[in-house]
């Protein structure tokens, strides 16, 4: 495999230069930018293909003239060296074309600009927070919000040296376990923001990225016209797993989308209620894996052995291997440390029961520690 | 090197060269300090390009395979930082040392004392950032921009990083106001402005532009040290502050960077085109107001690198029409070097094929450069591969090019040796090949979709990016031989004549090859005939 995709890419390389300078666009190759889903992202790709010709047939020009010179006025052709060296026309001219040109482009620029800010009338607006590293998405009008992680296959796949063939898993990198569902043609109005460090949100079908930045809301707005899964990534370096934290965006019918917003209250119900009930340790056990694997791998690392230096180790730490260690385990969790995010807002008492419970008796550390979901809702 | 053919009327210099360690310690000489200023770039070069290898080789297929994702970021980080500080603007320096007052006609460098601790500073400071690759913590990681809060989180690298940037500034800030007193002061009789090599121009305009920037990159560091470890909140948004304003004040200096890195490689291609077409530069006149121009705008346009934080309409409309009228200085000096060729007499050594494929490459760079001052497309191509293509085409095919014609060009007059030609011509064709192969195929994977600075990606990028590496590894390799040609050189080879070029013209061709320790000790006179040739 390894040594056919070699033969291909040489290939390719030979071909791609002509591709590129013909203006050819070749989607399995992924050679140019994506026309998008919305009226904004196709002004956008008009925008840049203008540019791209512009550029283009002045290259071809200017480099045409110099390649002549190249080739005729040459010593070894017997070429004698002209003597003049200033000519102010030819100043003046190079500088005038270019500036018509200039403007020329600035006016269709400025028009789309204007048009991407227009972010009022909004249909439904959605609020989009970046943290270390997943997405949280509120839906203001529907008093619903949910996290967005990494898809748990290619988590596990992108683990360094984790021998699993990146090209076996579904939509390596860029899948998610919740997607965010919108409708299409309806305006939606994106706010992003952030909890610790900058994000950018960025799906290319909708023609923009925008930096989410802790302490300002940024907006934008959508209108999909077509009904489809997008794909994309955070596009601001926000530290170690800045590369794994993609999104997704399920574009459906209006009748689809409002069934979807039923069943997502309809399970954060039951989620909720689940909290006022006892659990039994397998439970706990066995969704604390699942919860530490999406919230806690990425600094804690899979086995708990953590990053030193950066992150501290929880198998054997006094905190979280001691029985004495509980109060300080849970107040972590809820509140934070440094570097340590506070789980309380993020996550239910469920779940924080699990995860604490899952530390306590993983990796060697064995508590024997139960934590109920009403020991954490004593404790917030 | 130096001991070779030294002309009866220099007899004496031989009584006043101090020998041994000694000599490169205490320097005072504007040649041995451009020496060390060359040798400590090169030196950089090898360690920054081996931290590129490490990026492209994990690039190379889909999956972590050779580092984690911490590892990955200080590698992008301290790249960006050690071939930034630690190459293209040492390398300027030291061109600077070497020819500046041999241009001009002066003995040596207006404040010679100053000059050898601008050098030293240097070692000590990337003695600091590098010894962070041994934390615990790691190395700088949150990339070279050092935005908050992210590069806030780092560990104690932190106070180094700080502290590095701080001498780094310290260095060049000194390096540029004795650039700036040895042209204002020091010129031969006769070398008015408008007769300085172009070469001259492009550098006081640098020390200018590295003068007005350079304290804003401190103040903003030493605000971030602040908030790190006095309780400060500048750029903390819980506490008041504006992690923004960290952005807007770092490319306030950021963007005049740019140019501190690419005026010097217009200078240097100035002089090599006239010189192998047989024929004057043309529009010289137009060729300085345009450097001008484009010095006085670049303080104008730094909100372009972040179109994305959600300025006011006006606000990005300003710095979009800011940033494409930037285009128009930098077309005349494209045309000015093309209608330069036009209808003269070339002969394509090494130093003239580096100049051509600077134009057409820095010019792609350039193309791609006005792609992204568009704003509303910028919204598609900010952060993603199309930037990195973008800057490495102005950088390396640009700045990094032009430094390569400039030491083939300059080599034989400070050596005087010739260098090997035949090995020359193989490291130009080598490289520029391999480089194309290295970054054409980014903008492909920017316009796809793929964000800068991941370790990792999904498999629709595997193909160009396993070009990419292919083609980074074939260039990084192709530089071991200019290294070997470089010391080739150094140690022997055919003796040139003072002029070296038969159209080389200037002061500097006017002094024997290799030229005395101390430059001109009587002034030339400079006449019309005599300059502008």
């Amino acid at each position: 495999m390894f040594f056919n995709k070699l033969r291909n890419c040489l290939l390719g390389a030979g071909t791609m230069f002509s591709l590129l300078w013909a203006g050819a666009v070749n989607a399995e190759w992924g050679l140019n930018m994506t026309p998008g889903v919305t009226p904004v992202s196709q002004d956008v790709y008009d925008l840049h293909m203008l540019i791209l010709y512009v550029v283009t047939v002045i290259g071809i020009i200017v480099f045409s003239i110099m390649f002549w010179s190249i080739f005729h006025h040459r010593k070894s052709k017997g070429a004698v060296a002209a003597k003049f060296h200033h000519s102010t026309f030819a100043e003046i001219a190079w500088t005038i074309v270019p500036v018509l040109i200039l403007v020329g482009m600035a006016v269709p620029a400025t028009k789309t600009l204007i048009k991407m800010e227009q972010t009022g009338d909004a249909d439904i607006t959605v609020k989009i927070t970046g943290y270390q590293w997943k997405w949280k998405y509120d839906y203001l009008n529907e008093d619903l919000s949910f996290f967005s992680v990494l898809a748990q296959d290619s988590n596990e796949a992108r683990q360094l040296g984790s021998n699993i063939d990146p090209a076996s898993v579904d939509h390596y990198l860029l899948n998610v376990d919740q997607p965010i569902v919108l409708p299409v043609n309806k305006k939606v109005r994106l706010l992003t923001t952030a909890n610790d460090v900058i994000h950018a949100w960025w799906v290319p079908a909708l023609g923009w990225k925008r930096d989410a930045i802790p302490g300002f809301i940024n907006d934008n707005w959508a209108i999909i016209e077509k009904e489809g899964t997008y794909r994309g990534q955070c596009a601001e370096l926000c530290g170690k797993d800045h590369g794994f934290m993609p999104i997704v965006v399920k574009a459906v019918p209006e009748d689809e989308y409002e069934a979807w917003i039923e069943d997502m209250k309809l399970a954060q119900a039951e989620a909720a209620a689940s909290g006022e009930r006892e659990w039994s340790k397998d439970e706990l056990m066995a969704k604390g894996k699942d919860l530490y694997a999406k919230n806690c791998a990425a600094c804690h690392m899979a086995e708990g052995q953590g990053v030193p230096g950066m992150f501290p180790s929880l198998a054997g730490s006094p905190i979280v291997a001691t029985a004495e260690g509980l109060p300080d385990h849970i107040d972590r969790l809820l509140n934070g440390k440094n570097l340590m995010p506070a789980f309380g807002e993020q996550l239910s008492d469920a779940d924080i029961a699990a995860v604490i419970t899952f530390e306590r008796n993983a990796w060697g550390n064995d508590t024997g520690d139960v934590v109920q979901p009403k020991d954490i809702k004593a404790a917030r | 090197m130096s001991e070779a053919v030294i002309h009866e009327e220099h007899h004496d210099d031989h009584d006043h060269k101090p020998t041994g360690i000694g000599r490169w310690l205490f320097s005072t000489n504007h040649k041995d300090i451009g020496t060390m200023y060359l040798v400590f770039a090169l030196v950089m070069f090898f360690i920054g390009g081996a931290m590129a290898l490490v990026i492209r080789a994990e690039l190379f297929q889909p999956g972590l395979q050779y580092v984690d994702p911490v590892f990955f970021n200080s590698m992008t980080t301290v790249h960006a930082l050690v071939m930034i500080f630690g190459v293209v603007m040492p390398a300027g320096v030291g061109l600077a040392n070497w020819l500046i007052p041999m241009m001009i006609g002066s003995p040596d460098m207006a404040l010679p004392r100053l000059n050898n601790m601008s050098f030293w500073i240097l070692p000590f400071a990337f003695a600091l950032l590098l010894s962070t690759m041994f934390m615990e913590g790691g190395a700088p990681n949150g990339g070279w921009t050092m935005y908050p809060p992210l590069t806030l989180q780092l560990g104690n690298a932190f106070p180094f990083l700080i502290f590095a940037v701080h001498f780094l500034g310290i260095s060049s800030i000194m390096g540029a106001i004795n650039i700036i007193a040895t042209v204002f002061n020091m010129r031969a009789p006769g070398m008015t402005f408008m007769r300085l090599p172009l070469f001259v121009w492009t550098w006081i305009i640098t020390a200018f532009l590295l003068i007005a920037s350079l304290p804003v990159l401190a103040g903003a560091v030493t605000m971030m040290l602040t908030d790190k470890f006095f309780g400060t909140s500048f750029f903390s948004a819980a506490g008041g502050g504006d992690p923004v304003m960290f952005q807007h004040v770092f490319w306030f200096f950021g963007h005049p960077e740019v140019y501190i890195l690419i005026l010097p490689a217009f200078g240097i291609v100035s002089q090599i085109i006239p010189t192998f077409a047989r024929k004057p530069l043309f529009g010289y006149e137009s060729m300085v107001y345009a450097t001008a121009s484009i010095a006085f705008l670049s303080f104008f346009v730094w909100a372009h690198h972040m179109f994305t934080v959600g300025m006011p309409l006006a606000g990005e409309l300003f710095f979009m029409y800011a940033t494409m009228s930037i285009a128009v200085p930098t077309g005349v000096k494209i045309f000015n070097w093309v209608a330069t060729m036009w209808r003269g007499s070339m002969t394509f050594e090494t130093p003239m094929l580096f100049s051509l494929a600077f134009v057409i490459l820095f010019s792609i760079g350039g193309f791609s450069g006005l792609m992204l001052g568009i704003t509303p497309a910028d919204f598609q191509y900010h952060d993603t591969y199309f930037v990195v293509a973008h800057f490495h085409y102005v950088l390396v095919t640009g700045a990094v090019f032009a430094l390569f014609a400039g030491t083939y060009y300059w080599l034989p007059k400070w050596t005087g040796h010739m260098y090997d030609e035949t090995l020359g011509k193989w490291h130009f064709w080598l490289s520029t090949i391999s480089v194309n192969v290295l970054f054409f195929p980014q903008h492909f994977l920017g316009l796809a979709g793929m964000p800068r600075r991941i370790p990792d990606y999904s498999v629709q990028f595997a193909d160009f990016n396993m070009i990419s590496s292919i083609g980074g590894f074939a260039f990084g390799f192709s530089q071991l031989l200019f290294l070997y040609v470089v010391i080739k050189c150094v140690r022997g080879g055919s003796k040139v004549s003072d002029q070296v070029w038969e159209g080389a013209h200037g002061l500097e061709w006017t002094l024997p090859s290799p030229p005395p320790f101390h430059s001109f000790t009587t002034p030339p006179q400079v006449t019309d005939a005599t300059a502008h040739s």
